[in-house]
């Protein structure tokens, strides 16, 4: 019978083998992501003790990512104001367009589309660095001065990411809604005083906001952990780098979306 | 760059962060929870509350006195039994009577409250007797249709 020596290098056992091959590369990559985050959260100990080196990696993570979140926000803000208007006059309901406004940028739109931002703005470049780091061999030298690379440089960069990206949502919320504010009462000329009344009895404090900020916490995390993740984990070469930078941008922005999905889920359920 | 010009700028930025969520805070939402320290428990008992849902609001005279606290199915009476949260601030007389009333035509649901002319208050745990249920709208359209047959029927 001539199949059987056919099989050992057919497309399809080369194929069936390339997707085991795959699979456990995959299994493997999340075991190994999962060690990295718990030992990132045992160094945490020096991003506190030498705050310094967390305050710089603010700087470059936070401060940085200002103007785009900024101006984001104000555009996103003016867009829900004209579009937010258009609908609502349909049914003759102007003045809730501070309900509308407000609701959807702190608990949808602020969180998540600040960390898409963040993604691409913060996560890329934090990827991008630690993988040059590696790729340049720094890892390993601060490895042989006896300098744990995971504390002095892996941490602070996590702990920076963690604390920035509640501050950045907020700053794109709170400009999105004075964006809306602009558009519907400045320009359009709904009645300033409904404007803010209504959204102030329309939003409440837990339910609302204090759900858009556990969200961006928890952006945070994951957007930080998979950049630092990507970038140690990148191969040591001018190609590696720009793959892991790829990768951390869809891979986060795909994790902020599947995240968002499940924190929404719990929260907006039980309520009502 | 200059390490005290760099934690300037990170000051800025945690300092408009922090202002950020204040301005949401403060400005853009507010808390409908009545806190527990200074509250007090009154429960009523309905035949049907309609739509009415934890947390909602309790009026009096159109002002917000107290939320919803809890709902929930009395078995042995077949009734709703409903705590009510009132403020500390505003006292009731004993007589009192709750309605479930809707803000608009389909608004959300709401309890008024119409003091009575008691002297003695209504105290924590107490219970309101007179209570007036959720009109709901196949009721009404039912006894509406009703009396039309009543009046067209041959005498």
């Amino acid at each position: 019978m001539p199949t059987t020596c056919d099989w050992e290098n057919s497309v399809l056992k080369r194929s069936i083998e390339n997707l085991g091959n795959r699979t456990l590369q995959g299994v493997w990559r999340i075991g190994f992501a999962a060690r990295f985050f718990v030992a990132v959260l045992l160094h945490s100990g020096t991003a506190f003790r030498r705050f310094g080196l967390t305050i710089r990696e603010m700087y470059f993570t936070g401060v940085l990512s200002l103007i785009i979140i900024l101006v984001s926000g104000l555009f996103v803000g003016m867009v829900l104001g004209l579009q937010g208007y258009e609908t609502l006059q349909t049914y003759g309901a102007e003045e809730a367009l501070g309900i509308l406004v407000a609701l959807s940028l702190v608990r949808e739109l602020g969180p998540v589309v600040a960390a898409l931002l963040f993604a691409s703005r913060a996560g890329s470049a934090i990827t991008a660095e630690i993988g040059l780091m590696k790729a340049t061999e720094q890892l390993s030298a601060m490895e042989m001065m006896a300098v744990d690379p995971i504390a002095r440089v892996v941490a602070p960069r996590f702990w920076a990411g963690v604390i920035s990206m509640p501050l950045l949502a907020a700053l794109f919320s709170a400009m999105g809604i004075f964006g809306g504010y602009l558009v519907g009462v400045q320009l359009i000329g709904v009645d300033e005083g409904a404007f803010w009344s209504q959204m102030k009895s329309a939003v409440d404090l837990e339910r609302d906001i204090l759900n858009g900020v556990i969200k961006s916490v928890v952006f945070g995390v994951a957007i930080t952990t998979i950049a630092l993740f990507e970038g140690y984990d990148a191969p040591p070469t001018a190609e590696g780098v720009s793959g892991a930078t790829t990768r951390t941008v869809v891979t986060s922005s795909l994790a902020v979306l599947a995240l968002d999905f499940v924190l929404t889920a719990f929260m907006f359920r039980g309520f009502n | 760059m200059n390490k005290t010009v760099l934690d300037l700028w990170v000051g800025l930025f945690v300092i408009a962060g922090v202002a950020a969520l204040l301005f949401l805070a403060l400005k853009v939402g507010s808390t409908s929870a009545v806190s527990a320290a200074n509250s007090y428990e009154v429960i009523a008992r309905f035949d049907n509350i309609g739509g009415l849902k934890p947390r909602a609001p309790i009026k009096s005279a159109g002002v917000v006195v107290g939320r919803v606290a809890d709902i929930h199915f009395d078995n042995e009476t077949f009734e709703a039994a409903v705590t009510l949260r009132l403020d500390n601030r505003y006292a009731f007389p004993k007589d009192t009577a709750a309605a479930i009333m809707t803000s608009g035509l389909l608004g959300e649901q709401y309890i008024g409250l119409e003091a009575g002319g008691d002297s003695l208050m209504l105290k924590d745990q107490d219970r309101i007797f007179i209570t007036q249920s959720a009109v709901v709208l196949e009721n009404l359209i039912g006894r509406f249709m009703y009396g039309q047959a009543q009046e067209g029927a041959p005498q």
